[in-house]
């Protein structure tokens, strides 16, 4: 068990001090890969917990992200508008959209969460002053505590903080009397209902909180770039979190990092040597589903042997 | 609007709903006995488009191109489902759905890396390069062709479905898959058969849209949204749902554009959830048990 | 004093079968009754239209007092009804102990709390270690249902409906498909359960039945045929005729 801890502490520390020891370029990728990890692990807790199988999460990704985007352009660079508000109405939108989705499951879930990611896709894609098929640009970074974020290690602490923050929110959470809630319906949906359990409350609960970590995500990711897109309604942005999700380790919560590390790197390191990552992406999501359905975190525990 | 602007909205409404037609008759009919949303669908269109490049490339006539794309296309979705998806089947269907996810990628960058990621134009046939002269106005003659071989098309499935005894082991193999295996079919080799033949009507969608649309690799992905539109609101595993819910998405979204800008893609999604949540089996599919 | 579960012409049709055929009965406090029955008698039908997991074409059912006819599943759950499987219906994943103890949980108290540990939740894991006693899983408690022999995970499977602390027990074929000295173990469980928990039993094996019931209701082609105690039941030549025929086994 220390031995987990140490071994935490230490890619923690190494995530920290990294800007010191490399350049703008790598840091920036970690950057990426520790919000698409937020995203990736957001996605992981709904299905590999929850076991909701969602093709729509990209709709509190987006909303996050625009909600920011709008609300640091129009006020400033405050939290609120930076943090508390994208949370609050990616949280809004997932009971929402929980609401009417958790009604249905299986395939019909998918269709019905993937129709509503798309129905936001289309409005910020056809509205005037959502920014249209351009989005929103200049979206300033917030100023936390006096601090400017525009600095590279600064926004760096920010980011990994948050990325931090998520894992042990969602650690705990698994780990609490609501997730073995969650996993007993993940388990016998059926027999959950016949012992006396709401199941569809906590479906719902998983769904927003969720949806809202998903949100949180969003809004760093505009802070990062600087601007947001329709893009990040796509229901391909909903497949690459997927993507990162069963390549990392479905049910595993740290496999989402995994994940979006392994599917980050790919696209940048490896197009630089050849074009094909998206082949070689495809290949390794297939293959694993075929072949390591627990992923990168499965394998590694087939081999170095650790425990949950 | 004049008539011939009203004609040639509604024309363009019905050819893009043909097509649409032709691509989700097989994925309607691969959920419907499969239980499996083929996600990489879409991919086959594109396939079929750069199927029917690839042979006017070497020489070949938009016709062979014609006949050809489906055949190669179809022969892709066989191997596809004997080798990948088959192993598969033992597990829920759910990671049959993600699997096909996985082949987007594969197919679409397979071709990016033949053909190039930049737009690659199709001719149409030269007996359809012109125009037509109807009610005021010149319309494209391939797009009434088009509408005409969808059409038909439409009209040879309904014929095979409903009446030869392959229709009647397919409609048998949708309604209740084990059942029908039960009946001492060899409901693998159906299940291959009907997987190829949906990649092969969605490579002729391809192939017919190719001198409409052109060829690019994201043509596939773009597709596959409508065309899962398209068979929640007809209805899993209707061929009719098929025919109705395209050609309804078809004119859906050409009047939407004309009529409500900014809010016309944003309303088809809304129907589409709106089926899920009321009418789970959609205009014909079959009530849910 | 009105009876703990009244079952009032109580019928479901599919298509144009009557499964439950308006369906009469009261099952008492502190009673045992069994529910017998040839194949196809709709014994597992009633069940399903008692516990909510199917809508009754007609009639009512009444518990404790309460109307519960058309309730969900967990609703009904919550008005203290519990109800085992003839398939074996368990969180296949997870340990015996943690099977008993999300059932003993099911009354929602601290189950939505995000942070804190399930140990802390004391009660649930004590109802968990009793029940497991009770149904003799003590031994197995860290064990995954996989690796359980198939009576034990029948024995599972009466706890796990045990744990919620129900007034009425809906047991369904708990000792299908096991070997004769599985099923007097599983008799002896249910007899040494006490009499706080109202039993109502589906049942194949006629030992079973007579060594537990307190009165048996016959059920025919989804109509009650017959009622009364055992010995009756036993001397009833109508019971006789549905279960043996004319001459060959049922």
């Amino acid at each position: 068990m220390t031995r987990r801890v140490l071994g935490v502490a230490a890619v923690v520390l190494a995530v920290l001090i990294f800007p010191r020891v490399a350049g703008t370029y790598p840091v920036k990728l970690l950057q990426e890969i520790l919000i698409w990890g937020m995203f990736a692990m957001s996605l992981d807790f709904l299905m590999g917990y929850a076991g909701m199988v969602s093709f729509g999460h990209s709709a509190f990704f987006g909303v996050g992200g625009y909600v920011a985007a709008l609300a640091l352009v129009a006020w400033g660079p405050g939290v609120a508008a930076g943090l508390l508000l994208p949370a609050a109405a990616a949280a809004l939108a997932a009971l929402v959209i929980g609401f009417f989705s958790i009604r249905v499951s299986g395939v019909y879930f998918i269709m019905l969460t993937l129709a509503f990611s798309q129905m936001f896709y289309a409005v910020t894609f056809q509205v005037g002053w959502l920014g249209a098929e351009d989005g929103i640009v200049g979206v300033p970074r917030p100023r936390l505590a006096g601090v400017d974020l525009n600095g590279l290690t600064a926004f760096h602490v920010y980011v990994a903080a948050f990325a931090l923050a998520t894992v042990l929110v969602l650690w705990r959470i698994v780990r609490s009397p609501f997730g073995h809630v969650l996993r007993g319906i993940h388990d016998n949906e059926a027999r959950m209902q016949a012992v006396g359990y709401a199941v569809d409350r906590y479906k719902l609960l998983a769904f927003v909180i969720a949806g809202t970590v998903a949100g949180v995500a969003g809004a760093l990711y505009a802070q990062f770039v600087g601007s947001i897109t329709p893009e990040a309604f796509l229901w391909r942005t909903s497949g690459e979190a997927l993507l990162m999700v069963i390549i990392g380790g479905t049910g595993t919560l740290g496999g989402g990092l995994l994940g979006a590390a392994a599917f980050i790197l790919l696209q940048s390191l490896v197009s630089s040597y050849t074009e094909r990552w998206m082949l070689l992406l495809g290949l390794t999501f297939i293959v694993f589903v075929l072949f390591a359905p627990g992923g990168i975190v499965g394998a590694l525990r087939g081999r170095i042997g650790l425990r949950a | 609007m004049l008539l011939s602007d009203l004609l040639a909205q509604a024309l363009n409404g019905l050819s893009y709903g043909v097509l649409l037609f032709l691509l989700s008759v097989g994925l309607t009919l691969i959920f419907g006995m499969l239980d499996v949303v083929n996600l990489a669908h879409g991919s086959f269109y594109m396939l079929g488009a750069y199927a029917g490049l690839a042979m006017l490339a070497v020489g070949g006539s938009f016709w062979l191109a014609l006949l050809a794309a489906p055949v190669v296309v179809g022969l892709i979705g066989a191997v596809m489902e004997r080798a990948v998806l088959r192993p598969l089947y033992r597990r829920p269907p759910l990671d049959q759905v993600l699997l096909t996810f996985g082949f987007i990628y594969v197919f679409e960058d397979v071709v990016k890396w033949i053909w190039g990621g930049t737009i690659r134009s199709i001719p149409p046939p030269d007996v359809f390069a012109g125009s037509v002269r109807l009610f005021g106005g010149a319309f494209p003659s391939y797009r009434i062709f088009v509408i005409v071989f969808g059409l038909a098309m439409a009209g040879l499935l309904w014929l095979l479905v409903e009446r030869t005894r392959l229709g009647a082991i397919i409609r048998a193999g949708v309604y209740d898959a084990e059942m029908t295996a039960g009946m001492g079919i060899n409901i693998d080799r159906v299940f291959t058969a009907v997987f190829a033949f949906g990649a092969a009507l969605g490579g002729l969608s391809g192939v017919i849209a190719g001198p409409i649309q052109s060829a690019q690799p994201p043509m596939g992905a773009a597709i596959l949204v409508p065309a899962l539109i398209v068979v929640v609101v007809g209805g899993l595993g209707s061929l009719k749902g098929s025919l109705v819910g395209s050609l309804l998405i078809g004119q859906a979204e050409v009047w939407g554009k004309v009529w409500l800008p900014s809010v016309s893609m944003a309303m088809i999604y809304l129907v589409m959830a709106a089926v899920v949540l009321l009418r789970p089996q959609g205009l014909f599919g079959r009530p849910l048990k | 004093m009105t009876a703990l579960l009244e079952v009032d012409r109580l019928t479901r049709y599919f298509g144009a079968l009557g499964a439950v055929n308006g369906v009469t009965l009261a099952v008492e406090r502190r009673e045992r009754r069994a529910i017998i029955g040839p194949n196809g008698a709709g014994k597992t039908t009633l069940f399903n239209l008692i516990t909510g997991h199917l809508a009754p074409s007609g009639g009512r059912v009444v518990f404790d007092g309460h109307p519960i006819t058309g309730l969900p599943p967990h609703r009904v759950a919550r008005h203290g009804l519990a109800r085992s499987f003839q398939r074996t219906n368990l969180f296949s994943r997870l340990t015996v102990l943690e099977n008993l103890r999300l059932a003993a949980a099911a009354d929602g108290r601290g189950s939505y709390r995000l942070f804190g540990s399930v140990d802390r939740l004391t009660a649930p894991l004590a109802r968990a270690r009793e029940v497991a006693d009770a149904v003799g899983l003590s031994e197995r408690l860290d064990e995954t249902v996989a690796r359980l022999s198939y009576g034990e995970q029948r024995q599972l499977e009466v706890g796990v409906a045990l744990a919620t602390r129900p007034q009425l027990l809906l047991l369904d074929e708990p000792t299908a498909g096991m070997s004769p000295e599985e099923t007097r173990r599983m008799t002896r469980l249910l007899a040494a359960l006490g009499r706080d928990v109202t039993m109502l039993i589906i049942e194949h094996d006629m030992d079973v039945v007579f060594s537990l019931a307190d009165r048996i209701t016959v059920l025919h082609y989804g109509e009650v045929l017959v009622e009364g105690p055992p010995d009756a039941v036993r001397a009833d030549a109508r019971v006789y005729e549905v279960y043996l025929g004319t001459g060959d086994g049922a």
